[in-house]
């Protein structure tokens, strides 16, 4: 027992944040053993950046327990994690890329002659960082000029040099990553482990996880589910604990789903055949009802957010065809989209979504003005109308029409969003993740709210990373994996054939 | 070695296609215009344009941080007045040439804190610290005021000769942007603190996180901006033995063209010196053609330095959208 808890490099116990409205962890205890390549996974507001950011200083917890090589540590800053030891590589790369490798990694450090640098010192000292690593690049060359994954590697570099990192965050270090390039860096990986170092390793690639983790540790909805080690879990099981169910009751959900369900119309208002961007999204058939909640089920990166973007125009296929209400459409904008009657709810609400600053009666009007063309004055006693209508129709909580939305909560900012697309009356709604990151409670009136829309003759898409919830809204399911639509259900589906379509082949 | 030259070309690509049009500029002029051909006249560039290159190589770093620096031209223009009114009043100039490059420094370490510490948009403050030297200068003169102090005029009209060329000189004030120009290129270059201000050109959060020391080098690279500005003002009153606040009006644009011209990337976080001073060069060299024919309007220069401008401009976004698309 003594022995275990001294190979912990870190040890949090009981750890728990909340923000406005939100509880982003909630009493969630995670290890990290010396020398382990750690899995951390999650969907969306799972609570895995969060934990990265008490983990590194960026945020505190509100309570809880963090220790650092048997210490009770408090953390103040990003500096001071990285002082310690603990360095995060971050998705977007935090490096300059004009500057040369060698400078990107021992900037700060580097050796002197003189007034100035001794650059033949700086070089040959990278040159060496990096070929404990079994990189062999020309350091002198500008960083912007190599591969995504030797700037990650450059990244890892200046982490153990600069810091001595004895922990070693990669936030979803392969997403923009080709085969080739994850397996160099993969090598890397465990060449570091090897040293010592202990990694910790974020991503949504259920096969990486399988092809370099330890252990993994899964979190759901700010909760910790549980943390495994690698060899023990099957790929189903994971998956099932990433995105199942809570035990919930479905009962007045789909009383309102069957009503709902009566009106969809014969004739689809939107449908593709075989529409594709190269690189976004493969070939897909799809067909959207009126009065019909079809659901997106599939993991973060699957291709979700890449129809809708398709579906909205703001992306332009590159082939196949796309109707809506009987035509074939050719142009594609999301000006045009809007006028054909479409509206889109983006994933990323904060930088996305709403216009922080303005009201909330100013954000409902937006896409009513867009649509009504610049020109066209609606006057304020009309507006204050409209924003009051649906401030009461989506039981939207604010003082009034006139607070900035930034003040609002998540799921209120949300509704505002909703709010917004509703009042230009669209035939089809589209929403990508439209409960995330807000609490259960304002999560089920989203989802009742969508259904009552179906049921007022909208077809609505409803994409989610909580398959719970993509069954409870939706009449039909659409299964996507790898960017592609794997296969469609219909009707009642059990969870456990979603999961394993999105699973793929165990 | 052919893999060298090779990187050597690709990494310095906007230096040497300005060195290029410099020369090729020039000898269109030569072609145009033999009297051109003279040593002298390429000179002259120098002597003519001794404080927009001082300026030009200060606003060079404020650039590559990412920043602007508009009160350029103000500086000089107040340094003019200033000095010229101190010295009419009777002051040494061994206490007013000290005391005009504290003046700019301090209103560079001025704009440098309040742009660093209060988040304020660089183009912003500096355009009021425009405003406010060019609005003093008009307070302490509103006419043009000769300056006849000995010294001054001893350093605006002693000639010295070029080694190498027959009767080519230069004045003691237009050297002393090349001597910085050597100065900066080194601490820019390599040193620390110049590699810090090209880190945080390219990213300021990034050399954050890299550890850096961004408060610092932002606000140094401001106060560097204002003493390359007075330095610039002493050498435009010398070298017009007078001060007044219309002086050097809008040359806050020609320093930034010419910093564009040479190469450096408005976005921050790529460019040189060396590149400065072709483009303060090609500047005066369009000048000189247009002086030589003497029919044009002088405003042609403004055009020709603007389309110039542009192009680079445009040159610049195409080798971005180029490194995004790698």
């Amino acid at each position: 027992m003594m022995a275990n808890n001294h190979q912990n490099v870190i040890e949090m116990k009981g750890i728990s944040k909340s923000f406005p409205g939100v509880q982003a962890l909630d009493k969630v205890d995670f290890s990290l053993r010396c020398g382990e390549i750690h899995a951390l996974v999650g969907e969306n507001g799972a609570g895995k950046s969060t934990l990265i950011k008490v983990m590194t200083g960026v945020e505190k917890q509100d309570e809880g327990s963090y220790q650092f090589r048997g210490k009770e540590v408090s953390i103040r800053s990003p500096l001071h994690a990285q002082e310690l030891g603990i360095s995060p590589v971050y998705q977007e790369i935090n490096l300059c890329s004009f500057l040369s490798v060698a400078e990107n990694i021992l900037l700060g450090r580097e050796p002197k002659k003189f007034a100035g640098i001794d650059f033949k010192a700086m070089n040959q000292r990278a040159e060496e960082i990096l070929s404990e690593l079994d990189v062999s690049i020309d350091v002198t060359q500008p960083l912007g000029s190599y591969s995504t994954a030797l700037q990650q590697i450059t990244a890892i570099a200046r982490a153990l040099e600069v810091s001595s990192a004895k922990v070693l965050i990669l936030d979803e270090p392969t997403s923009s990553l080709d085969a080739n390039e994850t397996t160099k860096l993969f090598r890397v990986m465990r060449k570091l482990q090897e040293n010592g170092v202990a990694i910790i390793f974020i991503t949504h690639f259920i096969d990486q996880v399988y092809e370099i983790s330890d252990r993994i540790t899964v979190l759901r909805n700010g909760a910790l589910v549980g943390n495994y080690d690698t060899s023990d879990i099957s790929r189903f099981e994971l998956i099932t604990k990433m995105i199942g169910r809570n035990l919930e009751d479905f009962d007045e959900m789909s009383t309102i789903k069957l009503e709902a369900g009566k009106n969809i119309k014969e004739e689809p208002l939107l449908n593709t055949e075989q529409l594709s961007l190269s690189g976004s999204i493969k070939p897909f058939d799809l067909e959207l009802h009126e009065g019909e909640v079809v659901g997106f089920a599939g993991l973060l990166g699957s291709g979700r957010t890449e129809v809708a973007r398709l579906l909205f125009g703001v992306d332009q296929p590159d082939s196949g065809k796309y109707y809506f209400g009987g035509e074939e459409i050719n142009n594609f904008s999301p000006l045009l989209s809007i006028e054909r009657g479409i509206g889109l709810c983006p994933e990323d609400r904060k930088n996305l979504g709403i216009a922080g600053d303005l009201t909330v009666r100013e954000n409902i009007i937006l896409a009513i003005q867009a649509r009504l063309g610049w020109f066209k004055y609606l006057s304020s006693s009309k507006q204050y109308e409209i924003a009051d209508e649906y401030i009461e129709l989506l039981n939207i909580s604010t003082p009034s029409a006139d607070q900035p939305v930034k003040n609002l909560s998540g799921g209120n900012q949300q509704k505002v969003i909703l709010a917004r697309w509703l009042a230009t009356n669209p035939r089809l709604l589209i929403m990508d993740e439209p409960t995330r990151g807000i609490d259960i409670g304002a999560k089920a009136e989203i989802q009742k709210l969508v259904l009552l829309l179906a049921e007022q003759g909208k077809a609505c898409v409803f994409i989610s990373s909580e398959l719970e919830e993509v069954l409870r809204t939706s009449h039909r399911v659409v299964v996507l994996r790898d960017k592609e639509m794997i296969t469609e259900f219909s009707g009642e589906v059990g969870e456990r054939k979603i999961m394993e379509a999105i699973a793929g082949t165990d | 070695m052919a893999q060298r030259v090779k990187s050597f070309i690709v990494n310095n690509a906007p230096l040497l296609v300005t060195i290029i049009i410099f020369v090729i500029v020039y000898f269109i002029g030569g072609q145009l215009y033999p009297v051109m051909k003279k040593p002298q006249v390429f000179f002259n560039l120098f002597i003519n344009n001794a404080s927009l290159l001082i300026i030009s190589i200060g606003l060079t770093l404020v650039i590559i941080s990412k920043g602007i620096d508009l009160s350029v031209a103000g500086i000089i223009a107040l340094t003019s007045a200033a000095s010229a009114a101190l010295l009419q009043a009777g002051m040494s100039p061994w206490v007013v040439l000290p005391l005009m490059l504290l003046m700019g420094t301090t209103l560079g370490l001025i704009m440098g804190s309040i742009i660093h510490y209060f988040k304020v948009e660089p183009f912003i403050v500096t355009l009021m610290g425009l405003w406010f030297a060019r609005g003093m200068a008009y307070i302490i003169t509103l006419t043009s005021l000769t300056i006849s102090d000995d010294v001054y005029r001893f350093l605006a009209l002693t000639k010295i000769p070029i080694p190498g060329f027959e009767k080519a000189y230069l004045y003691i004030p237009s050297l002393i942007g090349p001597v910085l120009l050597l100065i900066v290129f080194y601490i820019s270059k390599y040193t620390r603190f110049g590699r810090t201000i090209y880190a945080i050109g390219n990213n300021e959060q990034s050399a954050e996180l890299m550890g850096l020391p961004v408060a610092r080098t932002k606000i140094i690279v401001y106060t560097f901006g204002g003493f390359c500005s007075a330095l610039g003002g002493i050498v435009f009153s010398i070298s017009l033995l007078s001060g007044y606040g219309g002086y050097a009006n809008s040359m806050e644009l020609d320093a930034i063209s010419s910093v564009v011209i040479g190469g450096t990337l408005l976005t921050g976080g790529a460019g040189n010196v060396i590149g400065t001073l072709f483009g303060v060069l090609i500047n005066g060299t369009i000048v000189s053609i247009l002086q030589f024919n003497g029919t044009l309007s002088s405003w042609w220069t403004r055009i020709g330095v603007g389309a110039l401008t542009l192009i680079f401009l445009g040159i610049q976004s195409l080798i971005n959208l180029k490194k995004r698309n790698v």
